[in-house]
């Protein structure tokens, strides 16, 4: 038997300067804002959310305009026309042509040039880059005028948690004891109520629209909000520096406002970011029971509504708004989620 | 814990109270009657109101409302079907709406269960990434992009499963509103699940457990999931959110003969009575599941019941 209780000199080697692979690396300190960026622009998917929102956001403001179309005009002659762009349509795809079903077999019809060489449509230099609907409206226009809804929908989910969810919530927690009792069991019953009903209620006293839509997210949007402010105001509202500004006769609303508030700005701009998606959805289902936005305005939801009913026939109708809803919501969910990764790592899902 | 669950079962009865109330005043403010017919004279209309009793004052009215409420008796649709009680328009449907609800609930929590375990378990491999996909998509496109897909690929270019619900073959027809409802609930238990375990899985007691040699299966199964459930039963509520607002657009999208599609069609030919049943409806539903999840996990958790039990946390 050898022995292996013995050591013997080749057994180890020597770790010399140039064998040690991973040095400390050293930060310089750096501001809290500068901090949460560089951790938000290391997290690729929230990176493309913003690319993407950047993207559509400026196709709503400047998209409706590109063409000589508005979401409302009408030509009855270009009725489901496929989309067709310059450029594309020479590589075979995006030509304008679309499979139609019929009893014998699969047949690829192109509405703007006749098969026949002789026959003029009168549609060779027409271009609608995402098709037109049964009504013979542009898609391309209609889709970023409902994008614009979409992205309205997205501002005034914030502005209701912000205002009315963060106040609320503040309020609640910080004055404690009967005005908290009072203000949660209220927001308790409320959120005991479904959204569903709310909406469905508010809808049948005022008209479908976007006044309603608005209302009705405005009523249900904050309740979420209010709790993650009271409970961030709890946290702090016992901790020496605001003793102290208490001590130096600080009112209450300078305590709430100037004391408490930027310390927890960071979690409810997280937490409100989280509710666009939410809002959005709740549009786009209601556009979807035909509750939405009253024709001929178009969101992306009574779009997807409108293109469903022919979407076996003309299936490129539905690709475009469903695509940039999707998107949107895509984007919103990632920005949120790298924002409450960058504004505390440790921070658990809500 | 009495005192818990009593304060509970108040807000609830609360609740239930002040929706019976917006309800009644939703009826009482709502421009326009459904004897609007110009064709009715007063004297006509007079007899009418005195028949459906809408010519008492408003609290004996609010009274009588409750009473009938709470019994089940919803009253008659006006235009839906002309006089039938609500209660028959109910019977066939509910159970359609109710059994492909909770097959999506069901199906929904085991696949997310299950996948939210491999990504725990298999954490930072091409498992995680796939279930963090998954979930991402399914919280952010509506139900109906998935029922859409769904109704294109296997039902119409595949042909394999009906593209409406047919009530003489109710188990294939409900396979797809099943799955398009459920991605929902997949996506947030998935969600859930990996966060809960990869907490439970990095605690002291695992390393133990796992030192004293216990079987990969046991540990994972006995001292893991058991302790990661427990949080997982709170998503439980918003998911019946999601189901109710899902299942709107689902009954829609397949015509099934549920209530979701009901309430659709109540809304646009503004028959009050049958709204006003379903909202309730839903109201009780949800309310019901709110206060056994509340129940529930003040039982299995002692500490939210202790937290919860004092007025001022």
């Amino acid at each position: 038997m050898n022995s292996t209780e013995k050591y013997l000199p080749k057994d180890f080697e020597f770790v010399g300067k140039d064998k040690i692979s991973k040095i400390d690396q050293t930060f310089t300190s750096q501001p809290y804002w500068k901090d949460i960026l560089s951790r938000f622009t290391q997290n690729k998917g929230a990176l493309i959310g913003v690319i993407c929102l950047i993207i559509i956001g400026t196709m709503a403001i400047i998209g409706p305009g590109l063409n000589e179309h508005t979401y409302s005009s009408q030509i009855i002659a270009h009725q489901n026309l496929a989309p067709r762009i310059p450029g594309l349509e020479n590589l075979g795809i995006l030509d304008g042509s679309e499979n139609m079903n019929t009893s014998t077999g699969t047949v690829s019809i192109n509405k703007y040039i006749s098969a026949n060489k002789e026959e003029k449509t009168g549609l060779e230099d027409t271009y609608y880059w995402f098709g037109t609907d049964v009504l013979g409206r542009d898609i391309f226009t209609r889709t970023w005028a409902g994008t614009r809804i979409s992205l309205y929908i997205a501002l005034v989910a914030v502005a209701v948690d912000m205002l009315f969810g963060m106040g609320y919530g503040l309020i609640s927690g910080f004055f404690g004891g009967k005005v908290d009792m009072i203000m949660q069991r209220f927001s308790e019953i409320l959120n005991g109520i479904p959204t569903l009903v709310i909406v469905t209620l508010l809808i049948l006293v005022l008209k479908p629209g976007l006044t309603t839509i608005t209302v009705a997210l405005a009523l249900t949007g904050w309740i979420g909000m209010s709790k993650i402010s009271r409970a961030q105001v709890l946290k702090l509202k016992e901790q020496e520096f605001v003793l102290a500004s208490k001590t130096l006769g600080a009112k209450n609303l300078f305590i709430i406002f100037k004391e408490i508030l930027p310390n927890i700005f960071g979690q409810l701009i997280v937490m409100s970011m989280f509710s666009i998606p939410n809002a959005i959805f709740t549009e786009a289902f209601l556009a979807f029971i035909g509750l939405g936005v009253p024709q001929p305005l178009a969101s992306l939801g009574s779009l997807i509504s409108e293109a469903f009913k022919s979407f076996t026939t003309h299936p490129y109708m539905i690709i475009s708004p469903v695509i940039v809803l999707a998107v949107i919501m895509l984007s919103f969910n990632m920005m949120a989620d790298g924002l409450r990764d960058a504004f505390d790592p440790k921070m658990k899902e809500m | 814990m009495k005192k818990y669950i009593l304060k509970r079962i108040t807000i609830s009865a609360i609740t239930l109270l002040v929706i019976l109330l917006v309800l009644f005043l939703m009826l009482e403010l709502m421009p326009g009657s459904p004897f609007n017919d110009e064709k009715l004279t007063e004297a006509q209309r007079a007899i009418i109101n005195a028949k459906y009793g809408l010519d008492q004052p408003m609290v004996l009215r609010f009274i009588n409302y409750i009473k009938a409420m709470l019994s089940g008796d919803f009253g008659v649709s006006y235009t839906i079907s002309k006089n039938t009680p609500i209660t028959v328009l109910l019977e066939s449907r509910l159970p359609i709406s109710l059994i492909i609800g909770g097959q999506a609930v069901l199906i929904g929590t085991l696949i997310g269960l299950v996948l939210g375990i491999i990504a725990a378990i298999k954490h930072n491999t091409i498992f995680d990434t796939i279930t963090t996909i998954i979930s991402v998509l399914g919280v952010s496109l509506p139900s109906y992009v998935f029922a859409m897909t769904l109704i294109y690929t296997l039902g119409f270019k595949l042909k394999w499963l009906p593209l409406l619900y047919q009530a003489n073959d109710p188990v294939s027809s409900t396979i797809m509103p099943t799955i398009s409802l459920c991605m929902f609930t997949i996506a947030t238990v998935a969600r859930f699940t990996r966060t809960e375990m990869l907490e439970v899985l990095g605690s002291d007691y695992m390393l133990l457990a796992e030192s004293k040699g216990i079987s990969s299966f046991r540990l994972i199964f006995r001292h893991g999931l058991r302790n990661a459930l427990i949080p997982i039963i709170t998503v439980l509520a918003p998911l019946v959110v999601g189901l109710m607002t899902g299942s709107l657009v689902i009954e829609k999208l397949f015509s099934i003969p549920g209530i979701g599609s009901l309430l659709v069609t109540a809304i646009q030919s503004n028959d009050y009575n049958v709204i006003v049943a379903l909202s309730f409806i839903y109201s009780l539903m949800y309310i019901g599941i709110m206060l056994i999840v509340d129940i529930l996990y003040g039982v299995i958790d002692p500490r939210i019941r202790l937290a919860k039990g004092g007025s001022n946390e």
